[in-house]
């Protein structure tokens, strides 16, 4: 299917993705749900990703797919540490409203 | 317009209108599923761009493994229903806008970088698992290595974590 990267310019796959990226950025700042938080995290890796595999392909260069890998290893990595924090979290404060977090505050 | 545009325009409005979905429902339990509906868009977009060893990647670790983990908790801590509270409005809208502007600027700096077409050779052999394989074990050695130390570490970080305190915090 050689034929997407012959048809379409590369503008709309830079497009897509600032899109996508800012509405993961609008998520973290308006929603309080900490799981939620989690997955508009993981919606803007997902724009990177994107991103660099568009790169990649129209390029005709692997490196950038190999970055996507070690991307998606780190975040699998980070999914499990941070819901574990999430766990914690819940079982301390019995929510997941991340505006109770501000003990550093004072 | 080929099948193939077709398919790359349809699924980035999918990705898209699910993205939104996911930032705006009011139950998590349907922001998961969008966000279910969005990683498979972008894996169909792998599919398009030649990427066939990540669309499998995409769909077994996200739609897959950290879906399942995600939701998971969700039922664990018995959140599905919406007990979350508002944010108030002037902040939603001050958000919005911080959002927008970031958008804004973003498009203003791509645009400003002129052509984007850079000088390319489209290989549609550049995905496969052989492909990348050799590019993985012969120049990516280290950062793969270091990736395995990164989940075991992860791991251990994660039973730490989520084990039961014995002793309270407070």
């Amino acid at each position: 299917m050689t034929d997407v990267i012959r048809q379409i310019d590369i503008s709309y796959y830079v497009y897509l993705s600032i899109l996508l990226f800012c509405i993961g950025v609008l998520g973290v700042l308006i929603r309080r749900n900490a799981i939620i938080l989690f997955m508009c995290i993981e919606l803007m890796l997902n724009s990177v990703n994107l991103l660099f595999v568009a790169f990649s392909s129209y390029r005709g260069d692997a490196n950038g797919q190999l970055f996507v890998f070690f991307i998606m290893v780190v975040a699998a990595a980070e999914v499990a540490v941070g819901l574990a924090i999430l766990v914690m979290m819940y079982r301390n404060t019995k929510s997941v409203d991340v505006s109770l977090l501000d003990k550093l505050k004072n | 317009m080929g099948v193939s545009e077709i398919l790359a325009y349809a699924l980035g409005i999918i990705s898209v209108a699910s993205a939104l979905l996911v930032v705006f429902s009011k139950n998590p339990i349907h922001s998961v599923l969008y966000l279910i509906i969005t990683f498979f868009s972008i894996a169909g977009q792998y599919v398009l761009l030649n990427a066939q060893f990540l669309f499998i990647v995409q769909i077994i670790v996200y739609s897959g493994a950290i879906m399942v983990l995600f939701l998971f908790v969700l039922m664990l801590l018995n959140l599905n229903k919406d007990t979350e509270p508002q944010k108030s409005n002037l902040f939603k809208f001050i958000s919005i806008i911080t959002a927008c502007s970031l958008f804004i600027s973003m498009i203003a700096m791509v645009k400003g970088v002129g052509n984007l077409n850079l000088p390319s050779e489209p290989d549609s052999q550049i995905g496969l698992v052989k492909n990348l394989g050799l590019v993985l074990f012969s120049k990516y050695v280290i950062p793969f290595e270091l990736s395995s130390v990164l989940f075991i570490s992860g791991m251990v970080g994660a039973v730490m974590i989520g084990k039961k305190e014995t002793h309270d915090i407070n």
